[in-house]
């Protein structure tokens, strides 16, 4: 055994031209930022009002930063994966050697999951979620910095596996026994299963804060049934990511104690067993969708009503199809595996209640569709994403059903069919939405509007190059062709396979869009500035405050009594029954002590996640030692809050009127 | 638009189907019954999809904001009737596929065997790193990377692997089926037509995953007695030892057949793999890494 246990010079795959140079890339990149930062002089900057930061603003901007950046990259992998077969047909094999593309695509799908879409709905709950609440935090602000910097931890993680060693080669979900040490000996699966337990710890925390948050701490007067939409699927998200994420960490941890100490939970030998693993992991992931895809459909929910001027169509029915929706998602987990042989009951059972799952999601389509009905409905960037995703998520719906009947599910099961579906529910679904509420919600952040022309550009490639992208897979899909293929002798498929790879390329055009979207609303930000703190004529409570708000979001709670209780307010002005900005008695206000102990403990997680995938005993043992110090000495801090004195928060509320815009 | 664009993947698909192998163009009773599923199911959702589609595009272009004709009703947020609706035609939707769902789940049972008034012959199916193996307990020979079967007789199943799961799938004579180690699965499917189909692991097992696919012939009954015969009078045998040697990892091997096979062989490669002392398990190097 040596110091640096399994680590030398041959993890770094210096033999390989197209790894080497994407490592180069990054890390001029890298480099380049961080020099930049320190020669500017915002080191400090970055430190005390970004890094230390525990304002649930500032955590859910960076989450979101993190999760664009992990987009690029997960895109990259997702293009190189189109391009490898599209030319690997006919006996060609392309560029990409089995072992690299095995990599690519299982780094795709836990990026993509784990570190785009997660952080994306995490950080726009964050952000808005509070506002929205009339609250001035989160429950636990500290623990929330914690919970960040954990999934940048796993993010680190899982990037470092491209310059030293390798990523897991077993696909997302790094099915037993290939997972296992007897198939997997290189370091891949534990890069995986490591970087995977550390964010996830901080998914739990995020959960735990949020469902808090949302049944503690509301301003006076919201009862659960005048919560805005939004927040309700928070809610139903956040219980999700309690109940389900725990499964994931034991699951892993059984995975880990397999590889480490020569357990025989998974094994082939020893009377372990697979389908337990293909179960829970499952049981965790079907959940997982819904924890997306939920968030998602509240941003369309506030996107609807505020475009068309209108309350949503059917609160109640809203409410109620999002807490039937969290319920049953634990009913369906098996429509994953209906080839694993289970009983025709079994079978029938799941499939049936995979259905039942399209009947709330079903209400939800309708109940948009009549928020529209009788509005005025005004174009915006976040509105044609709103349509867009309906138009499209009906028919990842569709397929969807047909993948929920045992029958078909036989017939298409692990092939690009597959592949075609989930990306057909999850790009409108989650991204779609993600990236609504981005343009929604930007100028409450940094108070101007994202550039209009820039958005829609971006809207159309995306919306143009996903059909490109993903209808031809589910034409291959039908004749034959399963996924995760690093070449194929079927010449039949190529076509398809080459208009798939046109999509991908028209996506990458949207993508670019969107970085020159923000690179022109900055530098035009003088004319999209947003004074009034309601660019938008909006509804709830976000927009009743600053844009963007202080750090302590209200001046003086907001009263509510009722639903949109902004814009309740707006009407009551209107009719003058209530002036627009009311003389308030400012009082002083406590808000959390920035701290640094979310930053250190991730460090000390990166150094033990590391340490353990290497088996570089002392190491691990330093990083634990290291985060129990680091929160022991947050424990025994003294002083956890900064008082705002009230003279500030007056002047602060005095040169920040809220308009009142219609 | 969108209905367009997926109406006509749909009748390019048909099309493509009606030519090429694949699911939409079935060759046996099996994978016959459940394109008309796919098919049947398509349609019941189709007619809701395409007029919520058309709903949805047609409601926002006419309540656009500058559209005067509009009627502007910001008070139309709760109507009784439609509540009832816009609950029950989903649910009437699941209703009425959720019963194609549960009978066809019973029909179409993998382990069900198709009635015939010809004998099922038996196949015993084993995935290793990245090739199939046949065995044909009956006749007392095996072949590897290719499967010979005769045409209007049904055949029965029995699957395995040697390690790591993989899925078996013929997509034109039926669904697919893990095989996964120390357990047995099963399916059964028929080929109405004689013909060459593709048969192909469905689920990820490794490096050599894309390689590992197959040919099935479907000939008919004379043929096929006469494969066997010519079979069985040359070529290896199938024994422990050689199936040590077969179950090393290789990829894109070229078909061949073994002339006899010892007898409860698919039973000791099940069982094998539940033992931890396993010489088979230590054929892999240690470090990939190390190997490249």
């Amino acid at each position: 055994m040596t110091l640096l246990g399994k680590l030398d010079w041959s993890a770094v795959p210096f033999d390989q031209p197209i790894v080497m140079g994407t490592v180069g890339v990054m890390v001029v990149a890298i480099v380049s930022v961080l020099s930049w930062v320190t020669l500017r002089g915002y080191v400090r900057y970055l430190w005390r009002e970004w890094i230390t930061s525990v304002d649930h603003k500032r955590i859910g901007v960076m989450y979101i930063v993190l999760a664009l950046v992990m987009l690029l990259r997960g895109f990259a992998d997702g293009i190189m994966m189109r391009t490898q077969q599209g030319i690997a047909a006919g006996g060609a094999q392309g560029y990409l050697p089995p072992e690299h593309f095995d990599q690519i695509f299982s780094a795709h799908g836990t990026i993509m999951i784990f570190f785009v879409a997660m952080p994306l709905v995490i950080g726009l709950m964050n952000f808005v979620v509070p506002l929205q609440l009339g609250a001035r935090d989160v429950a636990f602000p500290t623990m929330n910095s914690i919970s960040f910097w954990l999934t940048a931890s796993g993010v680190l993680l899982t990037n470092l596996s491209l310059a030293i060693g390798e990523f897991a080669k077993t696909g997302w979900f790094a099915y037993p026994p290939l997972s296992e040490l007897q198939f997997s000996p290189g370091v891949g699966v534990d890069y995986y299963l490591w970087s995977l337990q550390i964010s996830g710890v901080g998914t739990l925390l995020s959960g735990v804060n949020f469902v808090t948050t949302i049944l503690k701490i509301r301003a006076p007067g919201m009862s659960y049934m005048r919560m805005p939409v939004f927040c309700w699927t928070a809610l139903a998200s956040n219980l999700l990511m309690v109940a389900a994420f725990p499964v994931l960490t034991a699951l892993f941890a059984m995975l880990l104690l397999d590889r480490y100490l020569g357990f025989h939970f998974f094994t082939v030998d020893a009377g372990g067993n697979a389908m337990m693993y293909v179960n829970l992991f499952w049981v965790w992931g079907h959940p997982e969708v819904y924890i997306l895809v939920l968030p998602a459909f509240g941003v369309y929910s506030e996107v609807a009503a505020t475009f068309s001027g209108k309350s949503l169509f059917g609160y109640r029915s809203m409410v109620l199809a999002t807490m039937a929706i969290c319920v049953l998602s634990y009913t369906v987990w098996l429509h994953h595996f209906f080839t694993m042989g289970a009983s025709a009951s079994v079978n029938a059972f799941f499939g049936i209640t995979s259905m039942i799952i399209g009947v709330p999601t079903g209400v939800k389509v309708f109940n948009w569709l009549f928020t529209m009905y009788g509005g005025r409905v005004r174009f915006t960037v976040p509105v044609l994403w709103t349509i867009g995703f309906m138009v499209t998520f009906v028919f990842g719906g569709l397929t969807g059903v047909l993948l929920a009947l045992p029958a078909v599910d036989w017939q298409v099961h692990n092939s690009v069919f597959l592949v075609a579906h989930f990306h057909h529910v999850i790009i409108p679904g989650v991204l779609f939405g993600a990236i609504a509420g981005y343009n929604y919600w930007f100028p409450k952040a940094f108070g101007f509007k994202l550039d209009e022309r820039w958005g829609k550009a971006a809207f159309w490639c995306w919306f143009i190059g996903f059909h490109l992208a993903f209808m031809p897979l589910y034409v291959t899909g039908l004749m034959g062709m399963p996924r995760r293929l690093q070449h194929s002798d079927v010449l039949a498929w190529q076509p398809w396979l080459l208009v798939a790879e046109v999509g991908a390329i028209v996506i990458f055009a949207g993508i670019i869009c969107q970085i020159v979207q923000i690179v022109v609303s900055i530098r035009h930000r003088e004319q999209l500035r947003d004074t009034t703190g309601d660019p938008w004529n909006g509804r709830t409570l976000e927009w009743s405050t600053a844009s963007p708000p202080p750090a302590w979001n209200f001046a003086v709670l907001p009263r509510v009594d009722g639903l949109d209780a902004f814009w309740a307010h707006k009407q009551r002005v209107l009719a003058k029954q209530e002036l627009p900005v009311q003389q308030h008695a400012y009082r002083s206000i406590e808000v959390p002590k920035n701290s640094p102990v979310g930053f250190v403990t991730a460090f000390f997680a990166v150094v033990t996640g590391f340490a353990l995938i290497w088996h570089i005993w002392w190491m691990a043992g330093f990083g634990v030692l290291g985060a129990v110090a680091t929160l022991l000495a947050f424990m025994f801090r003294t002083k956890d809050e900064v008082e705002i004195p009230a003279d500030e928060v007056a002047l602060f509320d005095r040169a920040h009127p809220v308009e009142v815009s219609l | 638009m969108r209905s367009i664009l997926l109406a006509s993947v749909l009748i390019g698909a048909s099309l493509l189907g009606g030519c090429t192998e694949g699911v939409l163009n079935p060759k046996g009773p099996i994978a016959l019954a459940e394109r008309q599923i796919l098919i049947n199911a398509t349609g019941i959702m189709l007619a809701i999809v395409i007029p919520v589609v058309i709903a949805t595009l047609g409601v926002a272009f006419w309540f656009r904001a500058s559209n005067e004709r509009a009627h502007y009703r910001p008070d139309f947020t709760y109507s009784g009737r439609i509540e009832l609706l816009v609950w029950s035609v989903p649910l009437m939707t699941v209703l009425l596929v959720g019963t194609v769902a549960w009978v066809s789940s019973y029909d179409l049972d993998p382990p069900k065997p198709i009635a015939s008034s010809t004998k099922a012959i038996k196949v015993q199916a084993v995935s290793l790193d990245w090739k199939w193996l046949f065995i044909y307990p009956e006749l007392g020979v095996a072949s590897v990377n290719h499967l010979t079967i005769p045409v209007g007789t049904p055949v029965s199943f029995e699957l395995t692997s040697s390690g790591v799961m993989n899925s078996f799938f013929v997509p034109q004579l039926a669904g697919q089926i893990y095989t996964m180690a120390g357990m047995v699965t099963r399916l059964n499917m028929r080929a109405d037509y004689a013909g060459t189909y593709r048969g192909l692991s469905a689920n990820f097992s490794g490096d050599g995953f894309a390689d590992m696919h197959f040919k099935v012939d479907a000939t008919p009954s004379e043929r096929f007695a006469q494969w066997v015969s010519s079979t069985s009078s040359a070529g290896l045998v199938l024994d422990l030892k050689t199936y040590a040697d077969l179950a090393r990892p290789s990829a894109a091997v070229t078909p061949f057949t073994y002339h006899s096979v010892a007898a409860g062989l698919f039973d000791s490669i099940r069982m094998s793999s539940t033992q931890s002392d396993d010489a088979l398990c230590r054929s892999y190097p240690t470090s990939m890494r190390a190997e490249r």
